[in-house]
């Protein structure tokens, strides 16, 4: 599961993982402009190395919960690709069947606990799952993925609390990327070193730059091994940078283009593309190679949703319940 | 047969229902060392704190994690104390367990019971003492179970376990000690079946939890007093909600009154009134009578948390003026 970094081989899938979350929602963005998706769409473009970091240690089994800005976490968890994209597209073929949209993807096959639309509302879910994986004497792992947003939620205090009491195998991570939808975390956040939060109940934490894949994968390695050993859950901060707005479209007048121009000087993407150039794992050529197949990719899943249908409106009411309810 | 308490009777189903199935757990406030009503006596003993888990006063937490434990394999059955202490995890309930079959496309089923005590008992105070079950009646996706007595408490609680979606279970304080006969073997009360309290001929009274107590009080005082047969529908389960049985009494006695204990207006009371409405107007011989609580939150002193809430008197008032318009 780990990645082994000095493998080509390796490293290349977890470049393809990068790229495909990156050119899926490029895609997204194209698609939203040209008004093929309804909805509104966030998007995780600039923070894809920490989904794929992580996820790089997690087995099928593993359970994660995800945010708003949940397609890398599904993609990185291994959500069926066209399964997403006509979910987005709001088409009976969507992995949620059209009813739940960019904002509610899930794969409970795949241990994606979904997406969610309240901000933080995964924390306490997690400690669920957590409790769940203890009371079954499994060796299972929760991620909880969260924001710097959402690091002021009750949820967190109650779930890490408890967590922690319980030594739950939970990972939360905090993925720092500056902005709680459009305010920055420096105005309402009460520390500069998220980590601070975690050592409050009593947990392990760590601090890593979630923007260098190889570091998100070692450092998280330990946490998530800690959690399946036993020893009870981290909080792993991942610093990094939105490079989009808060949605897209989003104006973004409370920020530079300065500073998100210099962000992008530190792109995930390329600062692992130079990672593997320089350590001769692979070349230029190769990149392009993947980019054209994995470009590929997200348009046969875009043709895909695109000759689905919509969900027939006479099954507007259907799994409300598991059992049919008439009426209600 | 003999006679139990509410809250004894929800315990035995519990019980039932853990050793049955081993992925039954119960979490919640207090509940290891038996809970405020003595709603959860004895189940640490037998099933160990892996099974029954105490937890910490996060609402949100005791919720959320029965949502997260409830998609990964477990039947939790999380419980927290008094109704008004849902509104800290109304998230959890509203946001999170009643969507989360339907955003996922089916993907998922959520089973897990809500325990909550809700209604008015020896001046608890407004944030003790009231009933929710319109807000999460209204809300698609969850089930919603309100028993008026222990035998029904023990069948209802037991098929709450067994549902395979959220349902919310409230447990009504002032009939919570209330003993009455329950048979000591396991079994099934399913949801979604009205009872017919007593059977009348003159008019109908909808009702549900500790008003269907006031409501037999008062179907005898109007027989004694009045010479009125009044029949009794207790509906059990608001989600799902039998109509049927409703209907097939206010056909019978052409006249109708809903009552509960919660506020009047926007109360659950109001969509029975509408489907009655709906379906027998012209059978009618009198409007569809309301006896509820007063729109106040339920006050502390005696007299005024009285004149507040309805008992067995609103009951027969209101019966008399749709019978003397």
């Amino acid at each position: 599961m780990a990645v082994d970094f000095k493998d080509r081989e390796s490293s290349l899938e977890a470049y393809r993982q990068l790229l495909l979350i990156r050119i899926f929602e490029e895609t997204l963005e194209d698609l939203f402009g040209k008004g093929k998706i309804p909805g509104f769409v966030h998007t995780y473009i600039g923070q894809e190395a920490i989904a794929v970091g992580v996820c790089s240690n997690l087995r099928s089994d593993d359970y994660v919960t995800s945010t708003h800005r949940g397609h890398g976490h599904a993609i990185a968890k291994g959500i069926d690709l066209n399964g997403l994209m006509a979910e987005v597209f709001g088409k009976v073929t969507g992995i949620c069947k059209g009813r739940g949209g960019s904002m509610h993807v899930a794969d409970f096959s795949k241990g994606i606990l979904g997406a969610n639309g309240i901000v933080a509302a995964g924390t306490v879910i997690a400690a669920g799952a957590g409790l769940s994986i203890q009371s079954r004497e499994q060796d299972q792992v929760v991620v909880c993925f969260f924001g710097d947003g959402g690091i002021n939620k009750g949820t967190v205090h109650e779930a890490m609390n408890f967590c922690s009491v319980k030594r739950l195998p939970v990972v939360f991570v905090c993925e720092n990327n500056q902005y709680a939808q459009f305010t920055s975390r420096k105005l309402t956040t009460s520390v500069s070193d998220l980590s601070k939060r975690g050592a409050a109940y009593g947990m392990s934490t760590a601090s890593l730059d979630g923007n260098n894949v190889v570091e998100v994968a070692e450092v998280s390695k330990k946490a998530i091994d800690d959690a399946r050993n036993g020893l009870g859950p981290t909080l792993v901060v991942a610093d990094t940078y939105r490079f989009g707005g808060h949605y897209v479209g989003d104006p973004q007048a409370y920020r530079s283009e300065d500073e998100v121009s210099k962000s992008r000087t530190r792109d995930p993407l390329l600062l692992f593309e130079k990672h593997l150039e320089s350590q001769g794992l692979v070349d230029r050529d190769q990149l392009e190679l993947e980019k054209v197949a994995i470009t590929e990719l997200v348009d046969e899943a875009v043709s895909f949703a695109e000759r689905s249908d919509y969900p027939e409106v006479h099954s507007a009411t259907d799994y409300v319940f598991t059992d049919r309810i008439e009426g209600s | 047969m003999r006679s139990i308490s509410f809250g004894q009777a929800t315990v035995e189903a519990t019980a039932a229902a853990m050793r049955e199935d081993e992925t039954v757990v119960v979490t919640g406030e207090d509940i290891g060392w038996g809970g405020n009503f003595g709603q959860f006596k004895g189940l640490l003993e037998e099933f160990g704190p892996k099974r029954v888990v105490d937890m910490p006063i996060s609402e949100a937490l005791i919720l959320g994690s029965a949502v997260g434990a409830a998609v990964t394999g477990l039947r939790p059955v999380a419980s927290l104390s008094f109704v008004e202490f849902t509104m800290g995890a109304m998230d959890e309930i509203i946001n999170q367990a009643a969507k989360f079959r339907y955003m996922f496309g089916g993907q998922v089923s959520v089973p897990m019971v809500v325990r909550a005590s809700d209604g008015v008992l020896r001046s608890s105070g407004a944030q003790h003492s009231e009933s929710f079950e319109a807000f999460f009646s209204h809300m698609p996706g969850l089930k919603v179970v309100a028993p008026s007595n222990p035998a029904d408490a023990k069948g209802l609680l037991r098929s709450a376990i067994d549902d395979d979606d959220p349902v919310i279970y409230l447990e009504n304080k002032k009939i919570t000690f209330r003993r009455g006969p329950v048979p000591e073997e396991d079994y099934r009360t399913a949801l979604g079946e009205a009872a017919i309290a007593r059977e009348g001929s003159d008019v109908s009274l909808i009702t549900y939890s500790v008003m269907t107590q006031h409501a037999l009080e008062a179907a005898q005082v109007l027989l004694e007093d009045h010479s009125i047969e009044a029949e009794v529908v207790d509906l059990r389960s608001l989600v799902p909600l039998d109509m049927e049985s409703v209907l097939r009494s206010v056909a019978k006695t052409r006249r109708a009154v809903v009552c509960h204990e919660a506020w009047t207006f926007g109360g659950f009371g109001g969509e029975i009134a509408s489907q009655i409405n709906e379906h027998l107007f012209g059978e009618l011989v009198a409007p569809v009578l309301r006896v509820g609580a007063q729109s106040a939150p339920i006050a502390f002193s005696p007299p005024l948390e009285r004149a507040l809430v309805p008992e067995a008197s609103e009951v027969v008032q209101a019966v008399l003026r749709t019978l003397k318009p």
